[in-house]
């Protein structure tokens, strides 16, 4: 019963997060056709940015400047190095997305290092929030969900209440026709970027104290977030917030639910000896596939609903 | 079946609620030209997607050359003996125009997929290839990458592949599209040479090229078929007069598809 | 295109070239970086395959090295604890059928589709097959890998490839066979549909070509090529680990490629060589080396897209008309401050990286063989003045160099002798 409840709230934490990071990758992507590698490259800086910032100014400053500078260095990037390489075509685009996560790995390390900088929760939120059957949900952790929902919440009116968020809609579907009624595609562009990017600060900002700040955290999250937007369908916000929740549930699970290969075939009443040549693959447990799940997903998906589980379009 | 180079019975075409193309019926006999005229937006190249594979039909059947090719992919189509070019040149841009052309003649010269035989060792495929710049007037280009031809060079390399293979069936979407008066007429007596003895239809605008060329003309509006027959036929008939000649005796040259 | 160098000249001289290149270089570690170079060379001509010929971007390449690679190693030791009479020489081929084995099995659902869904496709098979290293300890051996050794096969000419020479030589042999197979796939039938797909798919299928069974073989060649390339690897270090089918390996792959220039058939070659180089070589000198490789991949991708070699081939024109030598001036006036520019730019980060990481009282940074006080403003107020003196003088040399370009590139009547 604990472990379904913590498992219910760690997966929401983790689900959330990932939609954070998904919601501006699906916009982007559906707005300009260009799969953005560096996505979670954005979260990283997020993350650093916040280090550095509360590290004079406190925790609450870094939450609120670090994903507007990092929101700001996405606009440039987009309007200096993307726009720029769009007329080398598409595979040209993609490439330098890959390649701009590369170099800010390292420009990461080149600025703060390689070690896993010691960036932690405001005291504020440094307490258990309750207890149940023993175990403690940390304060902190509802904070990122709150944000989360926040965050959520705050997108889907921009999206549908304001003048700017029609636009973005419409420009989804028909950019050309937009631009034709006169309205600023590049700069909606530039502006869409930029605030993706910023989201993705937002969730490296709150994320890194959690998950720990490390030059390999957008190496770690960057390919899982290509799988949600993949699953949840291309281009669908909606497919992108349950996608996100799935992955999120369907990774704590699997390593909070520690059967294995062999609790099955127990079942089965069927052994094999322990040395077989295949004995990894009697001895497989849920939390050593936990890894791949997300990626077998992927692919299944790919081979069968190649739009995803709410997009409309395949690409 | 009939032996009809192409057989359309019943086509029909919805996109979503819309019925773009509401039962076609159309024989073509061998070695026939064909023209298909219409206002924008009858559906002329849809029809011709519908042929050749492009699209999947809603309803009917097709046959060519007497065999059922309704729910074949394009290749397999092509395979069989139809060959088709695009209303937009439809080219290989970077490779030369040689290759380009040879591109068309390889499946029907026998190498599929080979992966073992050089095509610069095959003597059959690269003389044929040559043999068709030399009729299409390309050979002092063949060198370049097809990119770079003039707008009018890449129409007439776009003749070149569809009838590189040696199809029997012949599509033309709008072969004189956006082509002064005098490269009209060298791509008309290009057609003419290069059809010589096969099942030609095609999709234009241009009434002097299709009066110019045509055994027969059906007329299509708003995907239906009003009236086909010879084109002094066509001429007087009152229902096209209405539909389509009056309005517009010499419609300009358009870019659009009838697609949407 | 690839076609312009002679028929056999050129693969003379190649062979050439890789029989006396250990006689000048003959030291151990030269020898094992040109072993390296040519493990690479393969491994890009592979990646090329898809990406430059077939127009398919992949992000999960190293699956294909790697299982060739790891494949080959259990064989090396079957070879040595049950005496598979195996000769060293046919290990190669065998992680060749390995790595195609994989192809057919991941080609056949993804290649359907070229563009955005062929590259998410690829990039989650290359995690899948990464995570499962993991988890797979027998067959992958973990976090050590699996390791063999090479000299326990059946002597061939008398060799049980002891030494690193004979294993040079064993390498050289199977890149010139692989590099040459790969060139005459991209003149077959398959190989020119395959450049046809990439340009034009629609096209393709109406002139016959199924464009998924086009995909499909040059992915499969793909594979093949770079399963060969992963028993090379096996061979030279006798060791596969985890790193080498994970998608750091599959970046490394796309980088090379790129760089060397992908619409080239030898662009792959040059940039597993440049490559190769700075990861044994400049990564010895400075520690930021990964950053210099990122700076120049994304700059290549931004301002040169047609690579390295793209670069030198724009020059064909001009070499032709023999007005190479009107370039020559101004490219050294923008030349030579670039140099200096970039010299000035390099010792900055150095110097900021060593302020940054050093421990305290280390306040001397190592760099272009000088020894340089980091804690000193006076330096500092140096490598920066050299860097903007040098990027203002090439600043204001470039509309020489743009005019000096565009002259020697006019073919028109005035402007030309032809």
């Amino acid at each position: 019963m604990e472990l379904v409840v913590f498992s219910l709230l760690n997966g929401l934490v983790t689900g959330l997060l990932l939609f954070m990071l998904s919601s501006g990758l699906t916009l982007i992507f559906s707005m300009m056709g260009v799969l953005n590698f560096a996505h979670a490259s954005f979260y990283m800086l997020g993350a650093y940015f916040a280090y550095t910032i509360s590290g004079y100014m406190g925790f609450w400053v870094g939450l609120i400047f670090a994903p507007i500078l990092v929101g700001v260095v996405g606009a440039l990037i987009q309007r200096y190095g993307l726009r720029y390489v769009h007329r080398w075509g598409h595979v040209a685009e993609l490439v330098f997305t890959f390649g701009l996560a590369f170099l800010i790995e390292e420009v990461v390390q080149f600025f703060w290092g390689k070690a896993t900088k010691d960036y932690h929760e405001p005291e504020l939120l440094d307490f258990p929030l309750f207890t149940l059957f023993g175990q403690s949900f940390p304060a902190y952790k509802a904070f990122m969900i709150f944000i989360s929902i926040g965050i959520f919440i705050a997108l889907l009116m921009m999206l549908t209440r304001t003048r700017v968020g029609l636009i973005i809609q419409a420009a989804i579907t028909h950019p050309n026709t937009v631009a034709n009624l006169g309205h600023n595609v590049p700069l909606v562009f530039m502006g869409v970027f930029g605030v993706g990017s910023a989201l993705a600060g937002l969730a490296g900002v709150i994320a890194g104290p959690a998950l720990g700040t490390f030059p390999g955290m957008a190496f770690v999250l960057g390919s899982i977030v290509f799988v949600v937007i993949v699953v949840g369908g291309l281009g669908s916000l909606a497919g992108a917030f349950v996608a996100s929740l799935l992955i999120g549930w369907l990774q704590t699970f699997a390593i909070a639910l520690d059967y294995s290969m062999t609790d099955l075939l127990d079942l089965l009443g069927v052994s094999f000896s322990d040395d077989h040549v295949l004995r990894d693959l009697w001895s497989l447990s849920l939390p050593q596939v936990a890894p791949i799940l997300p990626y077998l997903l992927l692919i299944l998906i790919l081979i069968f609903r190649p739009t995803g589980l709410m997009g409309k379009r395949e690409t | 079946m009939s032996a009809s180079a192409l057989s359309l019975q019943g086509i029909r075409k919805d996109f979503g609620e819309t019925q773009i193309i509401r039962g076609v019926d159309l024989e073509i006999p061998a070695g026939e030209r064909h023209a298909i005229i219409g206002p924008n937006g009858a559906g002329k190249s849809t029809l011709f997607h519908l042929i050749s594979g492009k699209y999947s039909k809603t309803g009917g059947r097709i046959g060519l050359n007497g065999e059922d090719v309704t729910t074949l992919e394009p290749y397999a189509i092509a395979r069989k003996g139809l060959s088709r070019s695009f209303q937009i040149t439809n080219i290989f841009p970077r490779m030369t125009v040689f290759e380009n052309v040879r591109c068309g003649l390889l499946w029907s010269m026998g190498l599929k997929y080979a992966f073992w035989k050089l095509v610069g060792r095959q003597k059959d495929l690269n003389e044929r290839t040559s043999e068709i710049l030399e009729m299409i007037g390309l050979t002092d280009r063949q060198a370049i990458p097809a990119g770079v031809l003039t707008y009018a060079e890449q129409r007439t390399l776009e003749i070149g592949i569809t009838i590189a293979g040696g199809a029997n069936v012949i599509m033309l979407d709008e072969p004189t599209a956006g082509m002064s008066a005098s490269e009209t007429d060298q791509t008309v007596e290009l057609i003419r040479r290069v059809t010589e003895g096969k099942t030609l239809v095609m999709v234009e605008h241009d009434m002097g090229v299709v009066f110019d060329l045509a055994d027969r003309i059906s007329v299509l509006v708003y995907g239906e078929i009003i009236a086909t027959g010879k084109p002094e036929e066509i001429r007087n008939n009152k229902a096209v007069q209405e539909a389509y000649l009056g309005e517009a005796p010499e419609e300009e040259t358009e870019t659009v598809g009838g697609a949407h | 295109m690839p076609a312009l160098l002679g028929p056999f000249g050129i693969w003379i001289v190649c062979a050439i070239v890789l029989a006396v290149m250990p006689v000048i270089f003959s030291s151990p570690v030269s020898v094992t970086i040109m072993n390296q170079m040519g493990i690479s060379i393969v491994f890009a001509l592979s990646y090329n395959m898809m990406l430059g010929q077939g127009g398919m971007l992949s992000f999960g390449h190293a699956v294909y090295f790697g299982l060739g690679g790891f494949f080959s190693v259990h064989v090396m030791n079957y070879i040595e604890v049950d005496g598979w009479p195996i000769p060293l020489p046919f290990l190669p081929f065998i992680g060749g059928l390995f790595g195609l084995a994989f192809a057919i099995i991941i080609g056949s659902f993804s290649t359907r589709r070229a563009g955005t869904v062929f590259a998410m496709i690829s990039l989650g098979v290359g995690e899948l097959i990464a995570a499962c290293s993991i988890i797979f300890v027998v067959f992958f051996g973990g976090e050590e890998g699996v390791s063999g050794d090479r000299t326990m096969g059946p002597p061939v000419f008398g060799t049980e490839f002891l030494k690193e020479i004979e294993v040079y030589y064993l390498t050289a042999v199977i890149v010139f066979v692989a590099a040459a197979l790969m060139y005459l796939f991209s003149l077959t039938p398959a190989g020119r549909m395959a450049n046809a797909v990439r340009d034009n798919p629609e096209r393709a299928e109406f002139v016959g070509y199924s464009q998924r069974q086009v995909r499909f073989m040059s992915f499969c060649a793909s594979g093949f090529f770079a399963g060969i390339a992963g028993g090379l690897f096996a061979i030279n270090y006798e060791i596969l680990t985890e790193e080498n089918l994970n998608l750091t390996t599959s970046g490394w792959v796309l980088l090379m490629a790129y760089i060397g220039g992908i619409g080239f058939f030898i662009g792959p070659i040059v940039g597993a060589v440049l490559l190769t180089l700075l990861q044994t070589v400049l990564s010895n000198h400075t520690e930021l080396w990964l950053l210099y490789v990122g700076l120049l991949f994304v700059l290549t991708v931004m301002y040169v897209p047609s690579g390295l070699t793209g670069l030198m081939m724009m020059h064909g024109p001009a070499m032709k008309a023999g007005r190479l030598g009107q370039l020559a001036k101004p490219y050294m006036i923008a030349g030579i401050p670039l140099l200096v520019a970039l010299a000035g730019g390099v010792a900055v980060l150095e110097m900021l990286n060593h302020y940054n990481n050093a421990p305290v009282g280390d306040n001397v940074a190592h760099f272009f063989w000088m020894a340089v006080d980091t804690h000193n403003p006076a330096n500092w107020a140096v490598a920066l003045a050299v860097t903007a003196i040098g990027a203002y003088t090439t600043y204001r040399a470039t509309p020489q160099v743009r005019e000096a370009w565009a002259e020697a590139n006019d073919f028109s009547e005035k402007g030309g002798d032809r």
